[in-house]
């Protein structure tokens, strides 16, 4: 994009305003949340600046904390799950033809384009058929079925443009088809495998409507503290924890930074 | 022993399986045969608590042509095609401006912090702009503009309100990535050849990023056809959508083959949106590629992996 066209120079335009206009509309309720976080009185209205809802936040929260330590429990462990089998599927569709291959990728592509109360209903009505009991197992299993899309697609999308030449010289010279893998795929696709890691992870943080149908008593994950802080009682300590869990966004975001683009395209 | 050597194609057929089964029996095990079963109950008596009866009735259809619930169909539909349009609208100018500038990962960065941020989260901020004792009214009280809080909450504006900004990056990322790849030159030559600016943004650019458009159009109308918090906590009674309906089938009266019902029609839906889009995509990238130097390249390359090993 280093060109300068002529018609580049005059505007001053239309889309840039719209685009200036428009981060401001999104971050408005950020900011909104953030500065009421600060603030001493419980209403909307502004009494003077205060830390104490960030104090019972971090010092009176038990149930919060509970519900984060399950949020983390399941987002490492359904990212690990769907990064895995993911990956290891985007590297067999990509260079091997065999029986069942169109179904896989069909498959594969439903649950990202479903409408999440589609999926999380399916799962609470299969659960429930096969009496699996609603807890930690069933949302991790919720989780890792909508994240591999993800990483299937992230992953195949750098695949594609790995040359597999360098897969034949690897077994021309002697390497077997799991060192070929290890040591030549794998790193290969090495940051493909970690954006989309991050993905999942970040996705299964911050899922609300599918974790709701399949969790049951006790396994509580930090959005649906947050719902039931919402609807049930809303006391200002959501706005601190707004705060935070924005923090924590820009956090992986700006760890993310490189692959940002990936991200955007694959959405 | 004999080292055992198989033949291409079987150990093509091998590898394949074992790289990728994993991932099938997944998704065939806690997918389609969820989906399956869906399916199969939306066509099944209703059980007294909760699950079903086994015998083949078409009741849950029947029950969903209920002039009450034809109404919430209605209304999801409109809701729906009225906040994807308004998220394209937006979505095309600033996706243009995006691609046009020089600050990108910045841009996307900004772009992507609200759209990674809690949904939940997102939506008790506009709660606490919006509500009668909320932020704007406050500040509005406080200029002396209004006198008492003004009802800006709990009825479909603020839906549709919550619903464009929560779905706005689905529309904006699929065009700043197509329009990204667009070649700013052609509008300049369309210029030169005397077309005016909108002329040339409407003629030249968007026959070249029909699949952008179709992509955001499909990404933002399915999650929004099917949304379900957004009218809970910022809609009026007279917001319900689809989705309120299947979760109240669900959880409050029990009924599920009739929340089954409603399932399918969200999923044929959307899928018939995929499809389209799917379609749409290919139809260029066929018209894009046919004849280009990289087709050829890649028909050498797809054959000479089919041969060679």
């Amino acid at each position: 994009m280093n060109y300068h066209s002529y018609s580049k120079k005059k505007r001053a335009s239309f889309s840039d305003t719209m685009l200036v206009l428009t981060i401001l509309f999104l971050f408005v309720p950020l900011f909104v949340v953030t500065f009421f976080s600060f603030n001493s009185a419980k209403g909307m209205q502004w009494e003077h600046a205060s830390l104490i809802w960030y104090k019972t936040l971090i010092f009176d929260s038990p149930s919060l904390w509970l519900a984060f330590k399950n949020s983390i429990i399941i987002a490492l462990t359904s990212s690990i799950t769907a990064t895995v089998l993911g990956s290891l599927a985007a590297i067999g569709i990509t260079w091997y033809r065999f029986k069942g291959r169109s179904y896989i990728t069909t498959i594969s592509y439903l649950p990202m384009v479903l409408p999440e109360v589609i999926i999380g209903i399916s799962m609470l009505i299969f659960f429930s058929s096969v009496k699996i009991k609603l807890g930690m197992f069933t949302i991790f299993v919720a989780h890792a079925t909508f994240n591999l899309p993800f990483v299937f697609m992230m992953v195949q999308a750098r695949l594609d443009e790995f040359d597999y030449s360098t897969i034949e010289a690897a077994r021309d010279l002697g390497a077997n088809e799991r060192q070929a893998l290890m040591k030549v795929v794998v790193p290969a696709i090495m940051p493909a495998i970690l954006s989309s890691f991050l993905m999942c992870t970040t996705m299964s943080l911050e899922d609300f409507v599918i974790t709701f149908f399949v969790s049951g008593p006790g396994s509580g994950t930090l959005p649906l503290y947050v719902y039931s802080m919402i609807r049930y009682g809303v006391s200002p300590v959501i706005n601190a924890l707004s705060f935070v869990m924005i923090l924590g966004t820009m956090l992986i975001a700006f760890t993310f930074r490189r692959f940002l683009k990936t991200a955007a395209a694959s959405t | 022993m004999k080292k055992k050597v198989l033949k291409p194609a079987k150990r093509e057929q091998l590898l394949g399986m074992l790289y990728s089964f994993p991932m099938g029996i997944w998704f065939t095990v806690f997918f389609t045969v969820p989906l399956a079963i869906i399916i199969l109950y939306s066509f099944m008596k209703r059980g007294l608590y909760g699950g079903v009866e086994y015998s083949f009735t078409l009741e849950a259809y029947k029950q969903m042509i209920n002039p009450s619930f034809a109404k919430v169909l209605v209304r999801t539909l409109w809701i729906s095609a009225f906040s994807t349009i308004l998220c394209v609208l937006i979505a095309i100018p600033v996706g243009y401006a995006m691609a046009k500038s020089k600050h990108q990962t910045l841009l996307l960065f900004l772009i992507i912090i609200p759209f990674w941020t809690n949904s939940l989260i997102r939506i008790y901020a506009w709660i606490s702009i919006l509500s009668t004792e909320g932020f704007l009214n406050s500040l509005l009280i406080r200029l002396g503009i209004v006198k008492e809080g003004l009802h800006l909450i709990y009825n479909n504006g603020s839906v549709i309100l919550v619903l464009v900004y929560m779905y706005l990056p689905f529309a904006i990322l699929p065009l700043f990535t197509t329009i990204d790849k667009f070649d700013f030159f052609l509008l300049d030559a369309a210029r030169d050849l005397g077309a005016t600016k909108l002329e040339s943004i409407v003629k030249v650019m968007f026959p070249n990023i029909k699949s952008g458009l179709s992509t955001a159009f499909i990404f933002t109308f399915i999650p929004i056809f099917g949304a379900y918090t957004v009218p809970l906590l910022v809609g009026g009674k007279d917001s319900t959508m689809i989705g309120n309906i299947i979760v109240d089938q669900v959880s409050k009266t029990r009924n599920w083959p009739l929340a089954s019902a409603f399932s399918m029609i969200l999923t044929i839906a959307s899928l018939i949106g995929v499809f389209w889009m799917l379609a749409s995509a290919q139809r260029e990238a066929a018209a894009k590629n046919k004849n280009t130097p990289q087709a050829y390249e890649q028909k050498v390359r797809a054959h000479h992996r089919r041969g060679k090993r």
